[in-house]
C-alpha cells in the first residue's frame, strides 16, 4: 500500500533473532493483573457505546423494589413500611443475581467474535480476558446495588444500621454479584450459543433467588423447602444484607456469605479457564 | 511432486518444523473426518512459505494447530525450536497470527484496538498509544484511527488486523488467506505490504486459495488437497512439472482463423487449439522459441494479429495435473507476458 511503501519511517521492525530459553514460559502475576485491567479497560469501552447494557440495572431496581414492596408488604409485615428492612436486602440479593446473569451471555457472544482468536493467539494469562470483563461489570453492579438502595430510601426505609452498615451491605452485594459471575462465566464458556447459556442461566436464577429468604421468611415455608433456604448461599448474602443495613453488625452470616462467595469463585474460576483454554 | 529437489535444512534454522501433523474433527462412531492428516512442514528461517488449497483443503485447521489455537491430534510441531504443545505460551510469543476472518474489536476504534493489544503485550500506556498511532500511520489508517471497525471495510480491516500482529515485532508471522474477499487493488497493496515484511527479514507462512498469489510471494509452496501435502517445490518447479509454455494469438479478422491454424500447424508440425468465434488460436510450445518461428510464418502469410501473448501454465492447472480435479477459485488473470 502506499502509505507503507512511500513512508519515511523507519522500516516494520521485526526480531530476527530468537533464543527461546530467554522467553518466559508463563505469565507473571503482575502480567496476569496487567492484562486483566487492559481487558477491563475493552470492557468499558464496550459498556459506552452500548448503554443498552445499562437498561437493566437501571430499571430493575426501580421496578422491582417498588413492585414487591407493594404486592407483598401488606401480606407478608403488615404494611409496606414494615416490611421495606426485610426486602430491601432481598432485593439487592436478587439485582445482584440478574445482573451478573448476563456476564455469560455477554461472553459467550463475545467468544464467537474474531478478536477472541487473537486473544487465544496472544501470549497472555488464559484468564484475562475472563477476569476483566468481570471486573468491568462491577461497575453495573454498584450502580444497581445504588440505586435499589436509594428507591427503598425514597419509600420511606430508614437503614438501622446507619451509613456503615448500609455501606457494607451495599459492599457484600458487590461481592457476592462479582463472585456469582463466575457461575455463569463457566456457563458462557461450555454452551454452545447465547440463548443457551440465557436459558440456563433462567433456570439457575430463578430458584436461587425466590427458594431463598429474600422476600419472605424462611420459617414460613414448608420444613423441606426451609432445609433447602437454609443452605442456599443467597440466603446467607441477604441475611447478612439484613445483619449490616438493619443492625449494622458484623454477625457470623457475614461471615459464612463471604466464605460462600470465595467457595463459588475458587470452584467455577479455574473450572472457566480451563474450558475457555479449551474452547476452539 | 517432487520432496527431494531441496535438501532438509539443518532444524536450527526451522522457523516452522512440523511432521505428520493429524487434526481429526467428529465423534467416534460417527463419520470422523480427518481435517489434517499427516502433513510435514517444514519452513526455513526468512522465508515465504505458500500453503496452497482450495476452501476446506485443512490449510486453516493447520495454521490453527501450528499456533496454539487448537489441540493437535497426532504428530509433533515445532516453532523455532519450541514445541507447540509442551510450550504454548513460549510459542505465542513467537508469533504474529492474522486470520482469514480479521480478529479486531469491532465495538473499538482502530487506535483503541492497536492500544489494547499493546497493553496486552505489556507496553505501558504512552508506549501504547505512541505504538498505536505510528502503526496506523504506516498502514494508512490515521484518518480512520477515531472510527468503529464496524464502519471500516473489508481492506482496512485487514490491514489493521496486520498491523495488530506486527505489535509484538514477531518473527514469525502466520497469514491466514490475507486478501481472500479483497479488491484487486487493495490485494496488491497487501502484497506489497507482505514484500516489506519480507524484506525485513520475517518469516512468514502465508495460506491462500489464489494461484496466482502464492506464486508472487512465495519462496516455496506446499499444495494442500483434503488434508494431505501433494505436491511441495518452488512456484516454477511445480510448473515445470506440469510443462511447457501456450502462445496465445489473436487475429484481426477472425474469418482467417482456419488458413492461420494451417500456417502455424506447418511452421511447428503441431495444430493449435482453435477459438474461433474470437479469432483466436492457443498454440502448444515445446520452448518458448516456437513462438517467433510462428510470428514470422504468419506476417509472411500476411495474417496480420491484434495480440500475441506467452504464458507459462497457471498454478491451476498445476493444480489440476497434481490431484486431478480443479482448484475451486480457478482464476484466469493470471500474468502474462506480452511478446507482440
Amino acid at each position: 500500500m502506499t502509505a507503507v511503501t512511500e513512508s519515511p519511517q523507519a522500516p516494520l521492525a521485526v526480531r530476527a533473532a530468537v533464543v527461546p530459553e530467554d522467553l518466559a514460559s508463563r505469565p507473571s502475576l503482575r502480567e496476569t493483573v496487567d492484562q486483566t485491567l487492559a481487558m477491563a479497560w475493552r470492557a468499558t469501552k464496550k459498556m459506552r457505546r452500548n448503554p443498552e447494557q445499562f437498561f437493566d440495572v437501571t430499571i430493575q431496581p426501580l421496578l422491582f423494589t417498588a413492585m414487591f414492596a407493594y404486592i407483598f408488604g401488606g401480606a407478608i409485615s403488615g404494611s409496606v413500611k414494615d416490611y421495606l428492612p426485610l426486602i430491601i436486602p432481598g432485593i439487592l440479593a436478587q439485582t445482584a443475581l440478574t445482573t451478573c446473569m448476563a456476564m455469560g451471555t455477554q461472553l459467550r457472544e463475545d467468544m464467537d467474535k474474531g478478536v477472541f482468536d487473537r486473544f487465544r493467539s496472544l501470549p497472555i494469562a488464559r484468564i484475562a480476558p475472563l477476569a476483566g470483563p468481570a471486573l468491568a461489570d462491577v461497575i453495573r453492579y454498584m450502580i444497581a446495588a445504588t440505586l435499589t438502595i436509594l428507591v427503598g430510601i425514597a419509600m420511606g426505609f430508614r437503614p438501622g444500621g446507619g451509613v456503615l452498615g448500609t455501606l457494607g451491605g451495599w459492599l457484600l452485594t458487590i461481592v457476592a454479584a462479582w463472585s456469582l459471575a463466575w457461575i455463569f462465566t463457566w456457563l458462557g464458556t461450555v454452551a454452545r450459543s447465547a440463548q443457551a447459556v440465557q436459558g440456563i442461566s433462567m433456570m439457575i436464577m430463578f430458584p436461587l433467588t425466590f427458594l431463598s429468604n429474600a422476600f419472605v421468611p424462611a420459617e414460613s415455608l414448608p420444613g423441606w423447602l426451609e432445609a433447602f433456604v437454609k443452605v442456599n448461599p443467597v440466603s446467607h448474602v441477604v441475611t447478612a444484607c439484613r445483619d449490616l443495613i438493619n443492625e449494622g453488625q458484623v454477625t457470623a452470616e457475614v461471615g459464612w456469605a463471604l466464605l460462600g462467595c470465595a467457595a463459588v469463585v475458587a470452584i467455577f474460576a479455574p473450572l472457566a479457564v480451563r474450558s475457555y483454554s479449551r474452547k476452539i | 511432486m517432487n520432496d527431494n529437489l531441496h535438501p532438509p535444512a539443518p532444524r536450527g534454522d526451522l522457523a516452522v518444523d512440523a511432521t505428520g501433523l493429524v487434526k481429526t474433527f467428529g465423534r467416534p462412531g460417527s463419520n470422523i473426518v480427518r481435517a489434517v492428516d499427516g502433513v510435514d512442514l517444514q519452513v526455513v528461517r526468512g522465508e515465504v512459505f505458500g500453503v496452497l488449497g482450495p476452501n476446506g483443503a485443512g490449510k486453516t485447521t493447520m495454521l490453527s494447530m501450528l499456533a496454539t489455537l487448537l489441540p493437535i491430534d497426532g504428530g509433533h510441531a515445532s516453532i523455532f525450536g519450541v514445541d507447540v504443545v509442551d510450550q504454548p505460551h513460549r510459542v505465542r510469543q513467537l508469533l504474529g497470527v492474522t486470520g482469514q476472518y480479521a480478529s479486531v474489536d469491532e465495538n473499538l476504534t482502530a487506535t483503541e484496538n492497536l492500544v489494547l493489544f499493546a497493553r496486552l503485550l505489556g507496553h505501558r500506556w504512552p508506549a501504547a498509544r505512541t505504538i498505536a498511532a505510528d502503526l496506523l500511520e504506516r498502514f494508512g489508517l490515521t484518518e480512520a484511527a477515531t472510527r468503529q471497525i464496524k464502519n471500516f471495510s473489508g481492506g482496512m480491516r485487514r490491514r489493521l488486523d496486520l498491523a495488530a500482529s506486527l505489535i509484538s515485532r514477531p518473527p514469525l508471522i502466520f497469514l491466514d488467506e490475507p486478501t481472500t474477499g479483497l479488491d484487486p487493488r487493495t490485494r496488491g497493496q497487501m502484497w506489497d505490504t507482505i514484500r516489506e515484511l519480507v524484506a525485513q527479514g520475517s518469516t512468514i507462512l502465508l495460506t491462500t486459495q489464489y494461484l496466482d498469489e502464492a506464486d508472487q510471494l512465495a519462496d516455496r509452496i506446499a499444495v494442500i488437497d483434503a488434508g494431505r501435502k501433494v505436491a511441495e517445490g518452488t512456484p516454477e518447479e511445480l510448473k515445470a512439472g506440469v510443462g511447457s509454455s501456450t502462445l496465445h494469438l489473436r487475429l484481426t479478422d477472425r474469418t482467417q482463423t482456419a488458413a492461420a491454424a494451417a500456417v502455424v500447424e506447418r511452421a511447428l508440425g503441431e495444430a493449435p487449439v482453435l477459438t474461433p468465434e474470437a479469432g483466436g488460436l492457443n498454440v502448444p510450445l515445446a520452448n518458448a522459441d516456437g513462438a517467433g518461428e510462428v510470428l514470422i510464418a504468419l506476417r509472411q502469410a500476411e495474417l496480420s494479429i491484434t495480440t500475441a501473448t506467452v504464458r507459462q501454465p497457471t498454478l491451476d492447472e498445476v493444480f489440476l495435473a497434481l490431484t486431478g480435479h480443479h482448484s475451486e477459485t480457478s482464476e484466469n488473470d493470471t500474468e502474462t507476458e506480452e511478446v507482440a
